[in-house]
């Protein structure tokens, strides 16, 4: 799996996502991204919250977070990763729906080997408004 | 000290205290079959990585302890994979050490060269991909250490052949990877518990594969002695409870019995010890014990609320959490409730039409039963066969009854039958398979020959995929399709030239006698059992219905 760029907003949620040019983690071997959940009717908003977690830095963590969040069928609205001071680590922010799945979603990801801290994250979505000027 | 990278795995392996590996040697994976040679571990060469797997899951699953498997790169590692989800379902610690093209092709669609790693992400509890001969030093431990902590499950190392011949430099080995401490759970969740158990007048205890994991089979005996609480198991729970407990109702769910099932949807209180709430077990998981409240204890988290939101849930290692539940709970007849259990049970039993009979599915499980020591390991492949000794083999402890729960995955039977004869050679070991599944890793004949591993095969052969059938026979109109061999094997004479002993029940003038006799002698032996093809499964709760709505196995009923 490639080292995906960090300054990269990705959205594996979008219809015309596609696999052939996705520069992403989600798109990579293995962790094809195929959300069986339905999305909400057009129209609602679906409250999110943005969960920080720290995880070890090597190629294959995208596709452990990426392929829990296609096989549980949770949602992912974006990601944002960068690595952090010496690069053993990283932080990565994820977009999600705030919905009854949280909890159960958090515990999913707070298994994950290569996770080794998870918590929600306040002020998150002003960085995820931040990166939005620069895509799409 | 100077070694190679595949000599630093083995002597790792070695001070994990493994004795025995199966695998296939391949192109990606000769440095490590080489240090075989300087190492004091067995190999047992299978005939199908798949096989591997389940031989290691054989091992692991009997002996409580993780056990190793090996694969080379490509196809390797595919053939492999189903054994490795097999276990991560079942939440068995294997270790599978698979070969990988050298580092410098990885990517270049190299010969077998495969994504190992990618492939299992979703399979594993954890996966590596050694970059470094270094890396061994912390991956092997630590893969051990994952595999055994908290909820067991199976971890995938890849090592590229450059990284297995690369020589490496050190001065002392790692500690051998132990598990984690097990979660802290606050004692006022354990009064709190005792204190809805106390409170109870109809409790059940539901009783999962999590007891057999930490060992707390006796903590369980315990707990449910002193407050009268009635045992059911899950499949994989089988064991955790002796047969001829008065407490033990047997199997719930899908193909439980009647009184079973009938318990839980009157009891008040349901106390899920190691469980997950899976569909077999409960049915439709709304409609599960529409009376109770539940007490949930599991070491794994996310369980916890997952399919059902417990009134209490306990995040521990259910033998830690019973023996600090013990002191806190009543001592209690409750014998208003053990009337009603045992009315319900003496009303609705566990209908085993033709035991008498040993050419029936009910008479050979049980009549092999009464043959066989009570040490004897029990394991099976997956369909009618699979659930029919569910029902019927008087199981007496833990790691006694191997068989395949969450994937349900045909061709199980046999490798881990040979696994489990390689971790206890002087056991006999019984593998109650179809002739579906046997068909699925019937190779393994040939290992099983080549180490005289005490095994023996007992193939309740119908002709059918029988469960396939039966579900077509009750939900798809008696349309049947795909679910009848036309080429029916002479599976005595398929065994026989693999160099197997074997015999036939249907051309014995004495069945009994001569499966006495096939079971008495030491080595593998296959015994070929004809029953009719149109006997099912009962009680059956329909696919996605509620446990309550049940479909035959009343005590009148003849099929």
């Amino acid at each position: 799996m490639q080292q995906r760029d960090p300054h990269e907003e990705m959205n594996p949620n979008e219809a015309d996502h596609d696999e052939a040019t996705c520069e992403g983690g989600c798109c990579s071997k293995g962790a094809a991204y195929d959300p069986p959940a339905p999305k909400a009717p057009a129209g609602t908003v679906v409250p999110t919250v943005v969960l920080r977690l720290s995880v070890r830095n090597h190629p294959g963590v995208m596709s452990h977070v990426c392929g829990m969040f296609a096989r549980r069928a949770f949602n992912l609205e974006g990601i944002l990763v960068l690595p952090v001071m010496d690069g053993t680590t990283s932080t990565m922010l994820l977009l999600v729906h705030d919905d009854r799945r949280l909890d159960q979603l958090e515990r999913q990801l707070s298994k994950l080997e290569d996770v080794l801290e998870i918590h929600r994250e306040a002020t998150g979505h002003r960085a995820f408004a931040a990166v939005a000027e620069f895509i799409g | 000290m100077n070694m190679t990278g595949a000599e630093l795995i083995m002597r790792l392996l070695e001070r994990q205290g493994i004795t025995t590996i199966a695998g296939i040697p391949g192109g990606a994976n000769l440095p490590m079959y080489d240090a075989f040679h300087t190492s004091s571990i067995q190999h047992i060469l299978v005939r199908h990585e798949q096989a591997a797997g389940f031989m290691a899951q054989g091992m692991a699953r009997t002996t409580g302890l993780p056990a190793v498997c090996f694969a080379t790169s490509g196809p390797g590692a595919t053939n492999i994979l189903t054994a490795i989800a097999d276990a991560k379902l079942d939440s068995v610690p294997v270790i599978c050490i698979t070969g990988q093209v050298p580092t410098g092709l990885i990517g270049s669609d190299a010969f077998q060269e495969i994504d190992t790693y990618g492939l299992t992400v979703p399979i594993t509890k954890h996966n590596y991909l050694v970059r470094t001969v270094e890396e061994l030093l912390t991956v092997i431990p630590d893969a051990f250490r994952i595999a055994m902590s908290g909820r067991p499950g199976p971890v995938v190392i890849d090592v590229p052949k450059d990284v297995q011949s690369a020589r490496i430099e050190f001065d002392a080995y790692p500690e051998p990877g132990a598990p984690d401490a097990p979660p802290r759970f606050s004692h006022d969740d354990i009064f709190r518990a005792a204190g809805l158990i106390n409170a109870s007048e109809k409790p059940v205890i539901y009783a999962g594969a999590g007891i057999i994991g930490s060992n707390a089979a006796p903590a369980l005996h315990a707990l449910a002695e002193k407050a009268s609480i009635p045992v059911a198991c899950t499949l994989l729970g089988l064991g955790s409870m002796p047969d001829s407990h008065p407490l033990y109702l047997g199997m719930l769910g899908m193909h439980g019995s009647r009184g079973t099932n009938m318990i839980m949807e009157e009891c008040d209180l349901v106390i899920a010890l190691g469980v997950r709430f899976d569909d077999r077990a409960t049915g439709k998981a709304a409609e599960f014990c529409p009376k109770a409240h539940i007490i949930h204890i599991d070491i794994d988290r996310s369980e916890l609320g997952k399919i059902k939101l417990p009134m209490l849930g306990i995040e521990a290692d259910v033998r830690l959490a019973i023996e600090a539940l013990l002191p806190e709970v009543g001592a209690d007849k409750r014998s208003d409730w053990t009337a009603r259990t045992t009315e319900l049970r003496e009303a609705h039993p566990m209908a085993m039409p033709g035991a008498d009979d040993l050419l029936t599915p009910y008479g050979i499980i049980r009549q092999t039963a009464a043959m066989l020591d009570d040490d004897a390991i029990i394991s099976t492949d997956v369909g009618q066969h699979q659930m029919w000794t569910a029902q019927a083999y008087p199981f007496t402890y833990p790691r006694q009854w191997l068989t395949s729960g969450g994937l349900g995955t045909m061709g199980f039977g046999l490798p881990t039958a040979i696994g489990a004869a390689v971790a206890f050679p002087e056991r006999t070991s019984v593998c109650f398979s179809g002739d579906g599944s046997i068909l699925m890793n019937i190779q393994e004949l040939a290992t099983a020959v080549e180490i005289n591993a005490n095994v023996k095969i007992v193939l309740l052969n119908n002709g059918h995929l029988g469960l396939v059938r039966q579900q077509q026979e009750l939900f798809y109109g008696a349309r049947y399709m795909a679910s009848r061999f036309e080429a029916r094997p002479d599976f005595a004479t398929i065994a026989r030239g693999f160099g197997m002993a074997a015999c036939d029940l249907a051309n014995e003038a004495n069945p009994a006698e001569a499966l006495a006799a096939a079971l008495r002698q030491p080595g593998p032996c296959f015994i070929n059992v004809p029953i009719a093809e149109e006997d099912c499964v009962f009680p059956m709760v329909p696919p996605g219905a509620a446990n309550h709505t049940m479909i035959g196995g009343e005590t009148h009923a003849t099929a």
